[in-house]
């Protein structure tokens, strides 16, 4: 990102400054924070009962006649030209309709990326998509086969001959660090902080500690594979997509193929897991070419294999953290300087160096990230971007400075625990990162913790116990809308493009419009999952239900104006103005004398109407540029590790998370614990493993990439604050990446605590113990 | 020789090399039972055979021949009823996006035999005891073939745990 940005970002920043808080977003704070009927209870999810019947149809499972099945060929070699290309054997093949390579695909545009300032665009990367017998990864697809069966694509696909021409590339992260580049912003924020003379601080500091954290690339890997079942019906493109990408997907193919925003449909109500990976790749796009192409029908499904040479995961980090402390453990200097793996051709950000800025109050900062340009696949977001490596360097660096001052870890954050921005001086919505702390301290019991490391044992094990912050900054979308429609049984509707991909979008929203409306449950219904619906963004940053919640409240006030202007004279309500009326009983009243009632039905009974809908939208989020809001945890952890083997065993995880008002006790336990397992894979197990010689990807498979298992997932304990934050829509800040975020310094703590061996590279596999 | 598919007896395929995972979703549209990485890594595709939990993407539809296959399509009763796992998935929210469920519940179904006929497994201290007892350690470890993403283990296990506490009594 640019300067500009920077400076735009500065400019409102400073004004918005000036601005009374009363007159942004939040400056009345949303009255369900208090008056809660359905929200906050235990909801099982609405859609619980078609997915447990397999009655939940995904993107690869919609029926299509005339259906043709792709597979796809991937380049070898990292960088290089395709020298030559024989498909004849392959169009040969049994059953084969069409191979697609870069001779024969239609003139395809680049896709607008995606970014903050379009959320029509969803591009990963920045280049052109088989135009041309270049290689720029290995891994890019070279052929697309359509044939009538699966197992003929896969076959025909085995006989494309490609030679290649190499070109050198550049495939190595220590080489690459020499040529590293520095970007002027990561996603809003400027990169470079250098406040306080952090340098001097440091190296006059009484305590100290300087380190190196290495974190590896991860993939995301969703059981659903990446799958598009495409049609194009009478010139427009009709895409079922596995995708927590609607929007941006239709209005990046319609860019692609040159069609207006109306051409495409996307259509996505189930995504059998994103964690980000879930966007647009090369696939959509080769898919719907070749169905152009081949003029029929075409289901795209990812092998897990294509999967990881296609869409982009978590780029690896090596991350310098130096804190420097005075002998009552308050910080004096925060220093995080580090080097993540972003080709210039990728768009994702991974802002691991924002983690530091605003945990903690440090007199002075200095940090900045740099970026390793490599001929590698793009990387991604993928579940806390940015906080999950972050956290894991900042986190295991305050354990080191609480070892080495010789205090307890709680202690110090609690020394340090900031009281507004540590940058900006911007207040908090609302902080209690240290009542979580409490809450999960007594949970575990922290007080059996021992100081010495390696001073508990049982058998060939060693005991230990960690903890750790997490946290991840609060969103919500501008333009996300929703339409809710009063049917003449006096029931509601609520519909939007959102996405369900397992966080209880539809149960949570129709809770919360259940008790905007003051209606019961069993009169709501949450349609979504489909771009013909009022237009969301995306799912990701943690922001879709806020910016739902927002587009819900407002359609309901939009609504109320509606039905008053309905009632007209003839109505208990009358003379009343909308701001006097609430809703109630399946109708509206008046706020100061409850007797004064008019239901739904009536309303729209005495105006002769069937239905009446109104249309509301999340508007712009100034409180997040007026406020520091960010959600907070406090991670901890119990293990064992055999002083024979070096295995880890996790045997408990508590999570306490102040992240506002919880909406759903029983979906958001599941969120969190979701991301905490993410974290435990992290810490223990997962890593993509890169072939450096060559470019190539080696752990393409779930037999190779160590997601955890039932055997290696502990009970999890999660708890929460639930203060609200007066900010957000229904007092709620989102959950669903926090989970993952300080994780993995908690267990890596832990092993610290149990053995008094300090790890600093991701994964904590064996091979590092003995 | 036919397959018989919860219950309907069914022709195997044509072409030998489609898969029972493939001839369910891609033939007879029972895309209940999910492919996750259709090289036996995931567990999304188990479904039983002739009552034994099966890897259905290493299957072939061939193999199954003779064979009484049972889906997740074909554990509930009629109408709206859910198997008691099923109910139990919704209510311990031992689910999140869906995707790997069939295949959880599937196999829990034929752990819960393989259990209560005394197998004993990596985690059973005393091979000797029949059956062994029912631990969460010990539905963890047969349950680890199947893998989750989401994060709902801890749910999966409290919802078969249920099941064979039902059972049991």
């Amino acid at each position: 990102m640019t300067k500009l940005q920077n400076a735009i970002v500065g400019g409102v920043r400073a004004v918005l400054g000036h601005v009374p808080a009363s007159w942004l977003p939040g400056g009345t704070p949303d009255p369900l924070i208090d008056k809660r009927v359905a929200l906050g209870r235990q909801q099982s999810r609405v859609d619980g009962p078609d997915k447990v019947r397999g009655a939940a149809q995904f993107a690869a499972e919609v029926p299509m006649d005339d259906l043709l099945y792709a597979a796809f060929v991937h380049s070898t070699i990292a960088r290089g030209n395709i020298a030559d290309l024989d498909v004849s054997a392959a169009e040969a093949a049994p059953g084969v309709a069409l191979v697609m390579t870069y001779r024969n695909t239609p003139k395809l545009g680049v896709p607008p990326t995606v970014g903050l300032t379009n959320l029509k665009a969803a591009g990963n990367h920045t280049l052109p998509i088989m135009q041309d017998p270049e290689i720029r990864w290995n891994g890019q697809v070279v052929a697309v086969v359509l044939a009538e069966t699966r197992e003929q694509a896969d076959h025909a696909a085995t006989l494309v001959r490609v030679r290649y021409a190499s070109a050198p590339a550049r495939t190595r992260f220590e080489e690459g660090k020499n040529s590293a580049y520095t970007p002027e912003s990561i996603l809003v924020e400027r990169n470079r902080l250098d406040k306080g003379d952090a340098r001097r601080k440091l190296a006059e500091a009484a305590f100290k500690v300087d380190a190196v954290y290495k974190t590896p690339w991860e993939n995301h890997n969703p059981i659903e594979p990446h799958a598009a079942t495409i049609v194009w019906r009478d010139g427009k493109l009709i895409v079922h997509d596995a995708t927590q990408m609607i929007n941006a997907t239709a209005g990046s193919l319609a860019k692609v193929f040159g069609l207006k925003a109306d051409e495409v449909h996307v259509s996505s109500p189930y995504v059998g897991g994103g964690f980000g990976a879930k966007a647009m790749w090369d696939h959509q796009i080769l898919g719907a070419a070749a169905a152009k192409l081949a003029g029929r029908p075409v289901r795209v499904t990812l092998s897990r294999a294509s999967m990881h040479r296609l869409v982009g995961g978590r780029m690896r980090t090596e991350q310098r953290v130096a804190l420097g402390a005075d002998a009552e453990g308050r910080l004096k200097a925060l220093l995080h300087h580090g080097y993540g793996v972003k080709p210039r051709h990728s768009v994702c950000d991974e802002g691991f160096s924002l983690t530091g800025r605003s945990l903690y109050a440090s007199e002075s900062f200095d940090v900045v990230q740099h970026y390793v340009d490599l001929d590698l696949l793009a990387n991604s977001f993928m579940r806390g971007p940015g906080e999950t490596p972050g956290t894991f360097a900042i986190e295991c660096a305050m354990d080191e400075l609480a070892h080495a001052l010789g205090m307890d870890p709680i202690e110090l954050r609690r020394r340090n625990a900031a009281t507004r921005d540590a940058v900006s001086g911007a207040p908090h919505s609302q902080n209690a990162m240290m009542e979580a702390y409490d809450l999960g301290a007594a949970r575990i019991g922290w007080s059996r913790r021992t100081a010495e490391p390696g001073s508990r044992r049982e058998g060939e094990w060693l005991i230990g116990m960690g903890c750790a912050s997490g946290t991840f900054p609060f969103t919500r979308m501008p333009g996300t809308s929703a339409r809710i429609t009063i049917d003449g049984n006096g029931d509601a509707h609520v519909a939007s493009a959102a996405h369900e991909m397992g966080m209880g979008t539809a149960t949570v929203q129709r809770q919360h419009a259940a008790d905007r409306l003051g209606l019961p449950l069993d009169r709501v219904t949450v349609t979504i999952g489909d771009s013909s619906l009022p237009f969301a963004s995306f799912a990701g940053g943690s922001s879709q239900t806020a910016s739902l919640a927002a587009a819900v409240s407002a359609a309901s006030g939009k609504l109320a104006v509606q039905l008053m202007r309905l009632a007209g004279n003839d109505t208990p309500l009358a003379g009343l103005k909308p701001s006097e009326v609430e809703f109630a009983d399946g109708g509206l009243r008046s706020v100061d004398d409850p007797a004064r009632h008019e239901s739904f039905t009536s309303i729209l009974r005495r105006a002769g109407r069937s239905e009446l809908s109104a249309i509301g939208e999340s508007g712009a989020p100034l409180e997040i540029l007026k406020f520091s809001m960010h959600s907070t945890s406090a991670i901890f952890c119990e293990l064992r590790v055999s002083d024979v083997t070096g295995e880890i065993r996790v045997d408990r995880l508590v999570g306490a998370f102040d992240c506002g008002r919880i909406l759903n006790a029983k979906t958001a336990a599941s969120q969190f614990k979701g991301g905490m397992i993410m974290g435990l894979g992290m810490a223990l197990t997962e890593e993509t493993l890169l072939d450096e010689r060559t470019g190539r990807i080696m752990s393409t498979s779930l037999a190779d990439y160590h997601v955890p298992v039932h055997l290696d997932v502990p009970d999890i304990d999660v708890l929460w604050t639930d203060i609200p934050d007066p900010r957000a829509p229904l007092g709620a800040r989102g959950i669903g990446e926090i989970g993952t975020t300080g994780v993995a310094a908690a267990i890596a703590n832990a092993v610290f605590n149990a053995t008094g061996k300090r790890l600093r590279d991701l994964p904590l596999t064996l091979d590092k113990l003995i | 020789m036919t397959i018989r598919v919860n219950g309907t007896e069914v022709s195997p395929p044509d072409d030998a090399r489609v898969s029972l995972l493939d001839l369910l979703r891609e033939h007879l549209h029972l895309t209940g039972t999910k492919k996750g990485c259709d090289q036996g890594a995931c567990g999304a595709c188990t479904v039983l055979l002739d009552g034994n939990r099966v890897l259905s993407c290493l299957t072939l539809a061939a193999q199954a021949e003779g064979s009484d296959v049972r889906t997740i399509e074909g554990l509930a009763g009629e109408g709206d009823d859910l198997h008691m796992l099923q109910q139990a998935f919704v209510e311990y929210d031992g689910l999140q996006c869906g995707y790997c469920t069939p295949g959880q519940i599937c196999s829990a179904i034929a752990m819960a035999d393989e259990l209560r006929r005394g197998d004993p497994s990596y985690v059973t201290r005393d091979i000797a005891a029949s059956p062994p007892p029912v631990t969460r350690a010990e539905i963890r470890e047969r349950m680890s073939g199947n893998l989750c993403r989401c994060g709902a283990h801890n749910g999966i296990v409290e919802a078969i745990e249920h099941m064979l506490r039902e059972t049991a009594a």
